[in-house]
């Protein structure tokens, strides 16, 4: 391939994602509709299949979900170029727009009717978090475990001022723990007989204390309390 | 001073430290709204419903909106790139060997824990947009009296909002314009 047509074709994918970007709101699941329209349909340049596996393991890496697999595609395309391609097409219509509304904001921010409809647009955003983590609670904490993960996380940064930094690699360091000392078996256990599963998890919850290195004083009272 | 430099390490970090999508970068953000002057947790809560009533992911759009608010254009630039780098390089090399990645025991167990944690990151995170933007904690402090810091109007738009949430499958957008109609009527 010559230069131009690698150039070209960096190109096309740039603008490939800059178009997901642009008709994705809110991210997450969001944009595999318009993914799948993109790369696979128009392009032609993965399978369905390759589109949800990078979504998977865009979850399962740090950053921006929709990022995460637009870099993903990228570098399998056309290697470090293709990622950067993609990456910088997704970001660009969030950089324009967004700039915008926030310079449109500054202007305005103290007109009344301005102050008055953020007032009512903070409780929106309170209940939108709020059923954030309802969804999150849902899927993330299902047993012991996972609510004394989430009760440290919670007191280390609303009560503690931990930075959330530690927290993430204390959570690493605890689920990575209290899979090396029997959590998948407790699991397995569970789906079992929940009777049983009972009495294992009080093991997987003191592996969570060798293992987390945060908010060492949340977790040692929460371990005391059992 | 220059903030960008600082600006940059900060959305390194964010970057690097939040997994699982969505709101995951709130902590960070909230993180760095108490340890700096860049913007006010008012000012950040306004991000979000920003962010989440148009296009982009909404981690990208509030590292935009947040850089914006510290530095003008070039710290939009600056946090958004700081943002997505560390994705990158960790992608580039996780590509090499995705199949060991995804069938790995590590990253599941590694997962096991981040989930709930995550989930109690972004509850102290709505935490405080819910003080901040429901409850009159000036009162609060004021007269020492909790009673006084729940202002009742907020408290039953918050109320309505979330069920109309949880019941409907509306759009956030949605809800955000309605919470904007709501807040101009009410005069909140």
């Amino acid at each position: 391939m010559n230069p131009q047509e690698k150039l070209a074709r960096l190109l096309r994918l740039f603008a490939a994602f800059a178009r997901i970007g642009l008709f994705t709101f809110g991210g997450g699941y969001a944009m595999l509709p318009m993914l799948q329209k993109e790369v696979v349909e128009k392009h032609g340049w993965a399978t369905e299949e390759d589109v949800l596996d990078f979504y998977a393991v865009g979850q399962c890496t740090p950053g921006v979900i929709a990022v995460n697999t637009a870099t993903f595609i990228g570098c399998r395309l056309q290697g470090i170029p293709g990622a950067i391609a993609a990456t910088l097409g997704v970001i660009t219509p969030s950089l324009v727009i967004i700039t915008a509304i926030a310079a449109f904001l500054r202007n305005f921010a103290s007109e009344a009717i301005v102050r008055h409809a953020f007032g009512g647009i903070r409780v929106a955003v309170a209940a939108l978090v709020l059923q954030a983590v309802v969804k999150l609670w849902k899927t993330g904490v299902k047993d012991i475990l996972g609510f004394l993960l989430f009760a440290a996380a919670f007191a280390a940064v609303a009560l503690g001022n931990v930075s959330p930094v530690f927290v993430v690699a204390g959570a690493v360091a605890a689920g990575l723990a209290a899979g090396r000392t029997g959590l998948l078996q407790k699991l397995q256990a569970r789906q079992a007989a929940s009777a049983k599963a009972k009495q294992r998890t009080s093991e997987g919850a003191g592996a969570q204390e060798t293992g987390s290195s945060q908010s060492s004083g949340a977790a040692s009272s929460e371990g005391d309390g059992k | 001073m220059n903030v960008i430099p600082l600006l940059c390490w900060e959305f390194l970090k964010t970057g690097l430290f939040s997994v699982g999508g969505g709101l995951a970068t709130l902590p960070f953000l909230y993180d760095m709204a108490s340890r700096h002057s860049w913007f006010t947790v008012a000012e950040l809560t306004d991000m979000i419903a920003v962010s989440e009533s148009t296009p982009g992911p909404i981690g990208v759009n509030m590292a935009t909106y947040a850089g914006f608010s510290a530095a003008g254009i070039p710290g939009a630039l600056a946090a958004t790139l700081a943002l997505v780098a560390p994705a990158i390089a960790v992608i580039v090399v996780i590509s090499r060997f995705l199949d060991r990645f995804k069938n790995s025991r590590s990253v599941s167990d590694a997962f096991a824990g981040l989930r709930p944690a995550v989930t109690g990151l972004i509850a102290a995170a709505g935490f405080q947009v819910f003080s901040m933007s429901v409850l009159n904690m000036e009162a609060f402090r004021r007269t020492g009296d909790i009673l006084a810091a729940l202002s009742w109007i907020p408290l039953a738009l918050f109320a309505a909002l979330f069920i109309l949430l949880m019941k409907t499958a509306w759009h956030p957008a949605a809800i955000i314009a309605i919470g904007a109609g709501a807040g101009i009527v009410l005069g909140l």
